[in-house]
C-alpha cells in the first residue's frame, strides 16, 4: 500500500469521525473539536490532491479563524450554549433520514454503472496547486471575483460588528450585569475560610 | 491498491460528509451546532471541487473556486455568530426553535 493510500485512509477516518462528532455530541465544545478534526482531515486530502495552497488556506482560515471564533462564542455564552432540546420535531428527523437515503441512493446509482471504468488521476505537473500558480490565476482570470471577495469581507466585518454590538433600547432591561470583580480568582478579592469570595459592596 | 487515487473515492467521501452535515442541520436545534453543520457541508463541496479539479491537470479553476468558497464561508460564520449573539441578547436562548419572534 502506497503512502498516499495510507494518508487517504487516515484523513478520511479523521473527516468521518469529526463529522459524526459534530452531529452527535451534546457538548458544543466537543462539536467544535469535531469540526476541527474534519477540517484538518480535509486539509490532508487537499495535500493528497496536489492543492498545497488550499491546504494552507484551509488550515489558516478554518482551523485558525473559524473554529476559534466558534470557541470564542461558546465561551462567551457559557453554560447557556449547551442547551439541547429533546422534543425536536419528529418531522425533521424523518425528513433528514429520507434525505440521507435519497443521497446515498443517488451516489450509488451514479457510480455503480461505471464500476468497471474507474477514473484514476493522471500524473500532474509539480507546480499544480502551488501558491505561485494559483496566485497567478487569482490575479489574472479571477481578478474580478477576487476584488468582490475583498469587498464582501469588509462588508461582513462591518455587519458582524454592527449586529453583535446591538443597540441600547432605553427603558428596556437587558441581561443582568455581573460584577466583573467576581470573575477574578485570587488575591483581588477578600475570601472567607472556605475559599469563596466574600460579597463585595458595590 | 488505488485507494485515494481514484476520483470516485473522493466523491463518495464528500457525499458522506455532506449528508452528515445536512442531517446535523436538520436534527440539531442548537444554532451553534447548526452553523458547524453548514461548515461541514461547505467543506464537503470544497473537497469535491478540488477532487474534480485534479482531473484537469492544466487548469486550476476548481481550486480558485474553492478559495472563494472559503472566503465566503468565513464571512458567513462571522455574521452568523453575530446573529447568534444578538439572538441570545434578545431571547436568552441559542435554540433555533425558540427564535419565533416573527410568528405572532
Amino acid at each position: 500500500m502506497s503512502s498516499g493510500s495510507v494518508l487517504f485512509i487516515l484523513c478520511s477516518i479523521a473527516c468521518l469521525v469529526g463529522a459524526i462528532g459534530v452531529v452527535i455530541s451534546r457538548n458544543p465544545v466537543r462539536a467544535a473539536v469535531g469540526l476541527l478534526t474534519t477540517i484538518v482531515g480535509i486539509a490532508g486530502l487537499f495535500l493528497l490532491l496536489s492543492a498545497q495552497f488550499l491546504a494552507a488556506i484551509q488550515l489558516i482560515v478554518y482551523a485558525g479563524a473559524v473554529v476559534v471564533l466558534f470557541v470564542f462564542v461558546l465561551m462567551l455564552l457559557g453554560a447557556d450554549a449547551h442547551a439541547v432540546r429533546e422534543d425536536r420535531a419528529r418531522a425533521a428527523k424523518i425528513v433528514s433520514g429520507v434525505l440521507l437515503g435519497i443521497m446515498a441512493l443517488g451516489v450509488m446509482m451514479a457510480l455503480y454503472p461505471h464500476a468497471d471504468q474507474v477514473t484514476p488521476f493522471a500524473p500532474v505537473s509539480p507546480d499544480h496547486g502551488t501558491v505561485e500558480s494559483v496566485g497567478r490565476m487569482l490575479f489574472t482570470t479571477g481578478i474580478v471575483p477576487f476584488e468582490l471577495a475583498t469587498a464582501l469581507l469588509i462588508v461582513a466585518v462591518v455587519g458582524a460588528i454592527a449586529v453583535a454590538r446591538g443597540r441600547h433600547v432605553p427603558g428596556r432591561p437587558g441581561l443582568p450585569m455581573k460584577d466583573p470583580r467576581k470573575m477574578f480568582i485570587g488575591p483581588l478579592l477578600p475570601r472567607d475560610d472556605s475559599g469563596r469570595p466574600k460579597e463585595v459592596a458595590p | 491498491m488505488l485507494l485515494g487515487q481514484l476520483l470516485e473515492h473522493y466523491v463518495l467521501l464528500a457525499s458522506v460528509i455532506f449528508s452528515i452535515g445536512a442531517v446535523g442541520f436538520l436534527v440539531r436545534s442548537n444554532v451553534l451546532v447548526q452553523l458547524m453543520s453548514i461548515e461541514l457541508m461547505l467543506n464537503a463541496v470544497n473537497l469535491l471541487l478540488v477532487a474534480y479539479n485534479r482531473m484537469h491537470t492544466d487548469n486550476m479553476g476548481g481550486q480558485m473556486f474553492a478559495f472563494f468558497i472559503i472566503a465566503v464561508a468565513a464571512a458567513e460564520v462571522a455574521v452568523g455568530l453575530a446573529i447568534v449573539l444578538s439572538l441570545y441578547r434578545l431571547r436568552a436562548t441559542v435554540l433555533s426553535d425558540e427564535a419565533d419572534s416573527l410568528r405572532h
